[in-house]
């Protein structure tokens, strides 16, 4: 069978009754993860096309009218900043690199983790307790200390920078990934397949990759909103998104300097923030409830 | 549990070498130096002030005289803050990070194991569902955004609190201490409550009801230790949490603690600043996390009796 029939059958081609309809039915059912669904959604509907509905350049300063309070008539829907460019736009430009970058590290610590960790699992024995090691020494290491070292180097190279992100992110994904792999690996699917000798890294593509799909969205989820901090924590500390470009914590922080004169410059990117991080937290959990109904974090 | 012990420490050794390996090898990646951001200095200064700092030496004659000093806890002079060395900058920032990075760890436990307690004791009443929204809103409010919040609240409204700045007095430690420690309070919160509530439907605790005991002391004598477990297993990683958090609240405070000292660095080169910084959290994160692992060992009798690591 062929990969995509392998995973559209784990999806959604299953009877009702199966571990995802199941799920979807206790998702469905979670009004916390529903509303932070529907929200998230139009949240990333508004970053992608909201730029097109203002008269106004995100990098163009509007120089009559700087550091202006939100105001309907001249269009500066959340206001201006101190030299004079339209909030709304920025906000929405600024949602648009910090949802992608976040999307891209997680990605990157996706692929990574899972591979990483599905190996490990799958082989076991000595080599999977050198690599489990070697996690476990690398989680014992200042994470955000090396990212700023790492941006140093990179010379602020935003997409470099969150490559790096991801790659030293997948530690928790391996771990998670692992722990499922060893109990898939006794599943009489995984000794069939074996039997029929097919080759090891078919196995873990075809039969392991797949079933740990339920966990990888979970932990996905719970990924973005980490990484969405992180990028703004950096980007605070003006060690991440340069000007012109912008991202929310950049945004945060030129706010934060003004908030007292300017408060809606700290109020409306911080908002977008907050939003967007309480939506994918709660989408994590509800995925974890169900998706696992055991009683967890 | 001696030999758990010794083996935990041995694996810390590794760990500590591969830290100031990859630290030391990965500033020397970075391009420029740390006399590019001067006045042009003529080659004979230039060449005066490598061979003062070891600079002219091959890269791994550099990395064992600098594994040398480590030993011997010496983290070498700073590039740009002249005339000191960064172990004078490092006990200069580090008590300063240390209070308000101890409070808030401390303070963030303490808080947030009693309310994780509260909201399993009162499992799906309205009490268990405000804290727990309370401690959704600490994990999705960044301390960037809560901070200057609360510095416009109290600071520039009502005039209670200083904006920022620092002396050796509690109005200047309380709004750096709650923006740090509420991320903590809320992934404790958390924690506590799921693990206390898995703990309270086992087998033993039924056991304490059945014989009739009351219900503060089944918690008390009872549930409270093993539901305590992922909370220390927590410890370690909170602590870099804490670390790393210090960094930001230090900036939007104005802080003069040690992760000021480590952007500054990282901005403009300080090798030697830097690499001590790093080293510094990272021996200190290690020592922690294998004082946990004791702690933990010593609460969990599987790993007590057996010796062995659960996964």
């Amino acid at each position: 069978m062929s990969m995509l029939g392998q995973w559209r059958q784990t999806l959604w081609l299953q009877r009702p009754g199966s571990l995802w309809a199941d799920a979807l039915a206790r998702l469905m059912r979670n009004r916390a993860a529903m509303l932070a669904c529907v929200l998230l959604l139009l949240l990333v509907v508004l970053v992608c096309a909201g730029p097109l509905l203002s008269p106004w350049d995100a990098e163009i300063p509007d120089w009559d009218n700087a550091s202006m309070p939100p105001d309907l008539s001249s269009k500066h829907w959340f206001g201006t900043d101190a030299i004079g460019r339209d909030l709304f736009v920025r906000v929405l430009e600024g949602g648009r690199v910090s949802l992608l970058v976040a999307l891209l590290a997680t990605i990157v610590s996706l692929v990574i983790g899972v591979s990483y960790g599905a190996i490990a699992g799958y082989f076991g024995g000595r080599l999977d307790a050198m690599m489990m090691r070697m996690v476990d020494i690398l989680y014992a290491l200042p994470f955000l200390f090396f990212v700023i070292l790492l941006i140093v180097i990179f010379q602020r190279n935003i997409l470099l920078i969150f490559i790096a992100i991801g790659a030293i992110n997948w530690l928790d994904m391996a771990r998670i990934v692992r722990g499922q792999t060893l109990s898939l690996r006794n599943r009489p699917f995984v000794h069939a397949a074996e039997a029929i000798g097919v080759q090891s890294k078919y196995i873990i593509s075809r039969h392991i990759v797949p079933n740990l799909l339920g966990v990888v969205v979970v932990y996905a989820t719970l990924t973005i909103p980490q990484i969405i901090l992180m990028e703004s924590f950096l980007s605070f500390l003006g060690l991440g998104v340069q000007e012109p470009a912008t991202s929310w914590g950049a945004l945060v922080s030129d706010g934060a300097q003004e908030m007292q004169t300017a408060p809606w410059s700290l109020l409306f990117p911080g908002m977008f923030l907050v939003v967007t991080l309480f939506c994918f937290n709660f989408i994590g959990d509800g995925l974890r409830d169900a998706l696992d109904p055991r009683e967890h974090l | 549990m001696l030999r758990y012990a010794i083996e935990r420490l041995l694996t810390a050794i590794p760990t500590l070498l591969l830290l100031i390996t990859l630290a030391f090898f990965l500033i020397r990646l970075a391009p420029g130096g740390p006399f590019d951001s001067e006045r042009v200095l003529s080659p004979e200064i230039e060449q005066n002030l490598n061979q003062l700092y070891h600079l002219d030496e091959s890269l791994p004659v550099q990395y064992f005289r600098y594994m040398g000093q480590i030993l011997r806890l010496d983290f070498g002079p700073s590039f740009q803050y002249r005339d000191w060395t960064v172990n004078q900058l490092i006990m200069q920032g580090f008590p300063v990070s240390l209070t308000i990075g101890g409070f808030a760890l401390l303070g963030g436990l303490i808080l947030g194991v009693l309310i994780g307690l509260l909201a399993a004791l009162r499992q799906n009443t309205w009490p268990d569902y405000t804290l727990m929204s309370l401690a959704m809103a600490g994990l999705s409010i960044p301390a960037f955004v809560l901070a200057p919040l609360l510095v416009l609240l109290f600071a520039v409204k009502f005039g209670w609190l200083p904006a920022g700045g620092w002396e050796w007095h509690w109005q200047y430690m309380l709004l750096p201490i709650i923006t740090l420690g509420m991320p903590l309070v809320a992934y404790v919160a958390r924690l506590t409550r799921a693990s206390m509530i898995e703990v309270m439907r086992s087998a033993f605790i039924r056991t304490a009801r059945a014989k009739g005991l009351p219900m503060w002391l089944i918690v008390l004598r009872h549930a409270l230790k093993p539901s305590l477990l992922p909370v220390v297993s927590y410890l370690g990683p909170a602590a870099a949490a804490i670390i790393a958090g210090s960094v930001v609240i230090e900036k939007i405070f104005t802080v003069p603690g040690l992760g000021t000292y480590f952007v500054q660095g990282a901005l403009n080169r300080d090798y030697t600043l830097v690499l001590g910084v790093v080293i510094f959290y990272g021996m200190l994160i290690i020592l922690f996390n294998l004082l946990v692992d004791l702690l933990y060992a010593w609460m969990d009798p599987q790993i007590r009796l057996n010796n062995r690591i659960r996964h």
